[in-house]
């Protein structure tokens, strides 16, 4: 193509137009774009655009070793990895039969709720980048620093914990772990009502996003929507409860919802969720150390480890929502074919396309941060 | 509904409430590289005394991230299984999983807490290392990810051998080792992280990585292919082989080996004799070469080359002394470790082939070496050490001092003789636990009780047997001594009564020679009816006749042949425990390179023709 051949598109005189949102767009996580038409700055229709951040993650799990792929799960959502490793975990020992020892799935708990912490905190900052205002971000990418302290010491990892396999976790907690982790706890419980006052009650965030992005509960149902999203719209599901796995039956939280169903009642449900993951860390707290024994069965040289033949389906509340493998062998040492369920697929694709019709231009980011969808997981 | 007061719409004075974070301390991250946690998964450290680089980090790791890299001037062993080469890691691919550190079998590599690396544009190839003892840049951080006991991956713990009580053992030669389950035989498999360690260390480099993939693959007919591609008496080594794989297999740096042997056998075991003669037959060529070969010695080192070379269509012929086939399989080791009936499954997969043997027959006196040059375009022997040594102590020339070797070939031979109720051994190695033991059974069926005693030169840190076999002779009421010399025989009328011996100061002088020195007041009687020497073998080479013998070349008394068993005389050639000593896997590993000689020979005869 040379630049004399270029031809002005003919088009009848329109105030419509197509816009690339995304994917540098700053509101806009990572590769995440949009093709936006647009009439004036009202959106006329959205299509999703996954890029190509970290993509065919289910595909490179076919020729990778059953135990080399929990060095590539935490990969698929970055803010919160744990649940990736823990639910791959879940559905390979669905398969082989494997026992997990309960201080294991103590320490796992323990893990998927810092890592639900964390998420939350990152999640709560980039609403609040999308709507301009940056001090919330800070303060709660800041804290998130301090939950990945000890995800540092407890596995080694700050980010990619790579710390649960199948049959258990890798090491034992370190001396002293427990501890600090209340005092951390004790921290972000006393940052609580400041992350209010800055801007959970703060009235230019309630403003811009009250009515932004409404689900109706029907409609979040039909659309695969879940996880606080989902309770959003004032249904009380939570995996955690409604089909416990681990020892999530042995503990005691509430379910938040909110009834609006928009942006805001979306992060008030994390907002809520934080306290809630507070209350159940305290809990491992006090439970782990009468939890004496192994944290991990025994499991063959993962060299030479095959799988008996057959599919099995495990699914975990993440901070996203619902997330599932599901995974299937046909006896050897690879898995034939790992499928992932991931929450955001369904947020950032179908959810995100439908809200974005008839909103202004400058809440597309918005929503998506409000329902906060991980693009990495949304094209595996 | 939550508690959050959203809705509370505030007050105008709230702002105030800002100042309070003057007080507090800003979030700022120093410009320092952090100290990192105690098990942080940073840049690696290996510790090069400690790796033997059998390269399993390489297989686990995810990402392709390690190469073995080949150091020269680092020590290289194959026997001890210790190779020359060390991880490198690209740390463009590296994900810092620690796979690596917990499935090292040595436990050589680890983790450190040094993260922090910075390299210009020309130095890209930085991001490249070979992690040495001191880290990535030489500053000794500490350990991070390191091998725990909760972190292994390496499964350190052999599966369970089942064997025969020695109650039920004692006064029969049933087989004592019961064998693997298939059950047990998976899991025993699994166990190997193919580093192939065991196949540089077998002297006939067996495929052993190969086919303990095959069992664990649940393939045992594949298992037997592998298997017979370097090893035709695989029966035989699948039960009594020195197995010098498990010494050298990585599993064992900090645990059990994996039972290489003990696999063989089971794969062995679940094959049905007759398909194992198709799978070995399955490279035989098809055609006919027209040169004749014949081999002295129907052991394993003859019957090995006669396996080579029948299937390369030469048509071969072995010449055997005694009635049956084997050689110090069959007339040294007792039935009790090899049965014979297994013995003769391995010979039937040979003479399958179209060998064939003629048994009582010796060379020299049914037939001679002449005629065997005059008749054939090659000639192999591998007669074996069938004599035993003698101490050569005051009356050791007494009718009642016997040569295990020849002790054990009578048992076999069902030759009757007046069992002793008392006897002595002198020697500590195998073929003197086999006779004592051998020994053992015969006075429990026709005494009701065992009386042996085994007096050996070495203390129980440098015992030549395999420690099981002290173990379970102990069990069958064996005395086994420990540093006891042999003195003098104690001939009473005529009548053997027993053995004197002196306690052991040491067995080999400064320059290392065999030069023991006893202990003179430190003496003991041993009451006994026979005495029975174990302290080595020698080879009888009559058969050669003067002529020949004037002919060959020799080295100190024995045959002289190049580094493939070829003698002085083009035609002949030597193989076995005649040329290497008492090994049967040697003498395997013996016949495969005197039959490629031997093809090599040929094919250069034809090429100068």
């Amino acid at each position: 193509m040379r630049p004399e051949n270029y031809q002005a598109r003919n088009q009848p005189p329109s105030n419509e137009f197509e816009l690339n949102f995304g994917p540098n767009h700053p509101g806009i996580e990572g590769n995440y774009a949009f093709r936006v038409k647009l009439n004036g700055d009202e959106v006329l229709s959205a299509r999703a655009d996954a890029g190509y951040l970290h993509r065919g993650f289910e595909k490179l799990m076919e020729g990778r070793l059953w135990i080399q792929n929990i060095a590539l799960v935490p990969r698929i959502c970055v803010p919160d990895p744990v649940p990736m490793e823990v639910c791959y975990s879940l559905a390979v020992e669905e398969l082989c039969g494997l026992e997990v020892p309960e201080r294991a799935q103590w320490i796992r708990v323990m893990q998927l709720e810092m890592s639900r912490l964390a998420a939350h905190l990152f999640a709560f900052g980039g609403h609040a980048a999308t709507t301009g205002m940056y001090t919330p971000m800070f303060w709660g990418v800041a804290d998130r620093d301090l939950i990945l302290d000890r995800f540092e010491e407890l596995t080694g990892g700050r980010v990619y914990s790579i710390y649960n396999i199948p049959g258990g976790v890798r090491r034992e907690v370190p001396d002293g772990f427990l501890e600090r982790l209340g005092s951390l706890l004790d921290y972000l419980e006393s940052r609580l009502p400041d992350y209010d006052n800055l801007f959970f009650t703060n009235q230019v965030f309630i403003k811009r996003a009250r009515d932004v992005g409404t689900i109706t509960q029907e409609q979040a149902l039909k659309w695969g929507v879940t996880g606080p999203n989902l309770r959003a719209t004032g249904l009380e599901f939570d995996v955690r409860r409604d089909d416990p796995y681990l020892v999530y039956d042995q503990i005691e939280f509430d379910i938040p919802t909110e009834p609006g169903g928009d942006a805001l009642s979306r992060n008030l449900v994390r907002r809520s969720e934080l306290k809630q993951s507070i209350r159940i860390l305290r809990q491992v707290i006090d439970r782990l150390p009468s939890i004496q024994g192994s944290i991990r069965c025994p499991i063959p040289n993962p060299l030479a480890w095959n799988v008996p033949a057959g599919e099995s389906y495990a699914r975990v509340e993440s901070s996203k929502g619902e997330l599932a493998y599901y995974v299937v062998s046909t006896g050897g040492d690879k898995p034939y074919r790992v499928h992932v369920r991931g929450p955001s697929s369904m947020h950032a694709v179908q959810v995100l396309e439908n809200l974005a019709v008839g909103c202004r231009l400058e809440d597309i980011a918005q929503i998506m941060f409000s329902l906060d969808a991980c693009p990495p997981e949304v094209d595996r | 509904m939550s508690d959050i007061p959203y809705k509370d719409k505030g007050s105008i004075l709230r702002p105030l409430k800002a100042l309070s974070f003057f007080a507090r301390k800003p979030v700022t991250e120093p410009f320092e590289p952090r100290p990192a946690a105690d098990s942080y998964r940073g840049f690696h450290v290996n510790d090069w005394e400690k790796c033997i680089g059998c390269s399993t980090c390489q297989k686990v790791c995810d990402n392709a991230a390690i190469t073995m890299v080949r150091i020269p001037g680092l020590p290289e062993d194959p026997v001890l299984g210790i190779r020359n080469e060390r991880p490198a890691i690209d740390y463009g691919r590296c994900c810092w999983c620690g796979l690596c550190v917990d499935i090292c079998p040595t436990g050589s590599i680890s983790l450190t807490t040094e993260y922090v690396h910075i390299c210009r544009e020309d130095e890209l190839d930085s991001y490249f290392i070979l992690p040495d003892p001191n880290g990535m840049h030489g500053e000794h951080f500490s350990k991070g990810w390191d091998k725990t006991e909760d972190a292994d991956l390496v499964d350190l713990q052999q599966q369970p051998m089942g064997e025969v009580e020695a109650e039920q053992r004692i006064d029969n030669f049933d087989e004592m080792i019961n064998g693997f389950t298939s059950q047990q035989a998976i899991i025993e498999a699994s166990r190997c992280v193919q580093c192939g360690m065991c196949h540089d260390s077998c002297p006939t480099h067996m495929n052993a990585p190969e086919y303990i993939r095959a069992i664990w693959e649940g393939n045992a007919e594949e298992a037997v292919r592998q298997i017979y591609r370097t090893n035709p008496f695989s029966h035989v080594c699948g039960r009594v082989c020195t197995r010098r794989c498990e010494t050298a297999c990585s599993i064992g740096r900090r645990g059990d080996p994996v039972a290489i042997r003990w696999l063989k056998r089971y794969a062995m075991d679940a094959v049905s004799d007759e398909r194992t003669r198709e799978i070995a037959a399955e490279d035989k060529v098809d055609y006919v070469s027209g040169k004749k070969i014949a081999i002295i010695g129907a052991g394993p080192a003859g019957l090995t080359a006669a396996f080579d070379l029948v299937k390369k269509g030469h048509e071969v012929t072995v010449f055997e002394a005694l009635d049956k086939p084997g050689g110090m399989t069959r007339y040294g080791i007792p039935e009790y470790r090899l049965p014979y009936d297994r013995l003769d499954a391995d010979v039937e997969v040979i003479t399958s082939l179209g060998v064939t043997i003629r048994y009582n027959t010796r060379i020299g006196r049914d037939v001679s070496m002449a005629d065997l040059e005059r008749e054939h375009d090659a000639v192999v022997v591998a007669i074996g050490l069938q004599e035993g040594r003698s101490t050569r102590i005051p009356g050791s020339d007494h009718k009642q001092v016997k040569k295990a070797v020849s002790l054990l070939r009578k048992i076999t031979q069902g030759k009757t003789f007046d069992v002793p109720r008392t006897a002595v051994v002198i020697g500590g190695g195998n073929v003197a636990m086999d006779i004592a033991r051998s020994l053992a059974r015969l006075q429990k069926q026709q005494y009701g009780e065992v009386g042996m005693t085994v007096a050996a030169l070495e203390d129980f840190d440098h015992f030549l047997a395999d420690p099981e076999e002290i173990t379970e002779s102990r069990e069958e009421g064996i005395l086994i001594l420990d540093s006891r010399g042999p003195k003098q025989v104690i001939v009473d009328k005529g009548k053997l009564t027993g053995l004197v011996t002196l306690g052991v100061i040491s067995i080999f002088d400064e320059d290392g020679r065999f030069a023991p020195r006893y202990e003179e007041r430190d003496e003991q009687i041993h009451p006994a009816e026979m005495v029975i020497e174990s302290i080595g073998q020698m080879t009888d080479v009559s058969l050669f006749g003067d002529e020949l013998t004037e002919r060959l070349e020799w080295n100190r008394g024995r045959l002289k042949v190049d580094e493939n068993g070829h003698t002085s005389e083009a035609w002949l050639w030597s193989a076995g425990d005649m040329v290497f000593g008492p090994d049967v896997v040697h003498a395997v590993a013996d016949g495969h390179r005197v039959a490629a000689s031997i093809e090599a020979y040929f094919t250069s005869v034809e090429v100068s023709q």
